[in-house]
């Protein structure tokens, strides 16, 4: 269970210069410049944008101002330094906001509201080459999961200010881009077939899993180097691990029920057809 | 891009498959909600796992969780199509549920050790009521699935 207790000795244990997901961060304005961008857009689609995507985006937004701000992820913690925080932080980053995001459609709201040149150059761009194997579902993984394994397992973790605030921008990166390859609304000139997109998610979901027992199972040697102790670290771990799977159903959920609805279409179709056609088979 | 048209019509196989799917998400779902969390008889980690078993355990536990949300909707799916043979579906379901618990009662308690049905007891009675359980669960499903290829045999 994660109970969040306060380690004997509290905050003077933790490292001093570890500040990932604490206080003020470059997440809290890139949220609002986000924000502010996608409803100036939206305003100006005629006749209308879809209301539901722009709470998507809003939330997505909501959550990463949160880890950008002191009150969402150092408030149930009690200080800033906490493992605990940094796991928090990398969820609502890298999981839960590209989630919210993604099921906004950025892209397609950006075709809608650049003009006929721009609207060309983009598509051109989606097509290229470079664009297309970025958004392969293996290069999201290769980012966001692999770049977990080198952020968490190597001396970044605790590398000051600087490089939190850039692996804060990584999570969030890596997430949004895992995600727009899996269930990305957008129209996407090359999107993944399913079997690939499943097991891609398998793959992410079982190597985060994995990465998380085994620094539940490193945390009494791991605790010393990072100045915190066991418990903490273990439930932290204990936090990675289940509030992925609360992450990892939501996605499936979105990625199988697209499926669904786009096989009733197809359903739709071949029934239409069926009963059209001269040859029609009866059912 | 051209897809082949949907099939209409029973499908005893795709029953069975989506069902077995279901019934090992529902097994796994069960071990964590039940022996997991509830009884708190299992361990999250119990220190003497190496580390294929910490890998096998990642993969199941990930997979699972998948199988259970991918199999509703193949599920939903096959109903909507009037594809659903019933008496192959609780086969298919028997079976994955059979599977998944001898499974991991055989391979990730036995072999890859990641953790014991619980401590501090004699594990022999806990582990042959697991695995005979899973066994019986195995039979009732091959039963029912034969049953339903024999009703509606399969051109």
């Amino acid at each position: 269970m994660i109970a969040p207790t306060f380690p004997a000795g509290g905050p003077a244990l933790t490292h001093a210069g570890h500040a990932a997901g604490a206080g003020w961060s470059v997440a809290f304005p890139l949220a609002l410049v986000l924000a502010v961008l996608y409803l100036t857009a939206a305003a100006r689609v005629r006749p209308g944008w879809p209301r539901s995507r722009t709470v998507g985006w809003l939330v997505g937004c909501a959550l990463v101002a949160g880890v950008g701000s002191p009150f969402v992820t150092t408030f149930p913690y009690f200080w800033a330094t906490d493992p605990r925080t940094h796991m928090l932080s990398h969820l609502l980053l890298g999981m839960f906001a590209p989630l919210a995001l993604v099921l906004a459609a950025p892209v397609t709201l950006l075709l809608r509201v650049c003009p006929p040149v721009g609207r060309r150059r983009i598509i051109r761009v989606l097509r290229s080459r470079p664009a297309r194997m970025l958004a392969h579902p293996i290069t999201g993984l290769v980012l966001s999961t692999g770049g977990l394994y080198v952020i968490l397992l190597t001396p970044l973790y605790a590398a000051g200010p600087v490089v939190d605030q850039a692996v804060q921008v990584h999570y969030l990166a890596a997430g949004c881009l895992l995600t727009w390859s899996l269930v990305g609304l957008d129209p996407s000139p090359h999107r993944a077939r399913m079997s690939m997109r499943v097991g891609v998610l398998v793959a992410a979901a079982a190597a985060h899993a994995v990465l998380a027992k085994y620094l539940y199972a490193a945390a009494g040697r791991m605790a010393g180097e990072l100045a915190t102790d066991a418990r903490t670290l273990e439930s932290a771990a204990m936090l990675m691990y289940y509030g992925a799977d609360l992450a990892e159903l939501l996605l499936a959920l979105v990625l199988f029920s697209s499926w669904y609805a786009q096989r009733g279409r197809r359903l739709a179709r071949s029934r239409t057809a069926a009963d059209r056609g001269p040859t029609g088979v009866p059912f | 891009m051209t897809r082949p048209a949907v099939r209409v019509g029973p499908d005893p196989r795709a029953s069975l498959l989506a069902a077995a799917v279901i019934g090992i998400g529902v097994m796994a779902a069960v071990d964590e909600i039940v022996f997991h969390q509830l009884l708190a008889w299992h361990h999250f980690y119990d220190r003497s796992t190496p580390a294929v078993g910490l890998f096998s355990d990642g993969l199941l536990h990930a997979g699972s969780l998948i199988a259970l949300v991918g199999g509703f909707f193949w599920f939903a799916d096959l109903r909507r199509r009037a594809a659903l043979v019933p008496r192959a579906g609780w086969g298919g379901f028997l079976l994955g549920v059979g599977v998944f618990q001898v499974f991991d009662g055989l391979v990730d308690h036995k072999v890859l050790r990641t953790h014991q049905i619980r401590y501090g007891v004699d594990l022999v009675p806990y582990d042959l009521a697991w695995n005979l359980g899973g066994a019986v669960l195995i039979v009732a499903g091959v039963v029912l699935a034969v049953a339903a290829g024999q009703r509606r045999p399969r051109s």
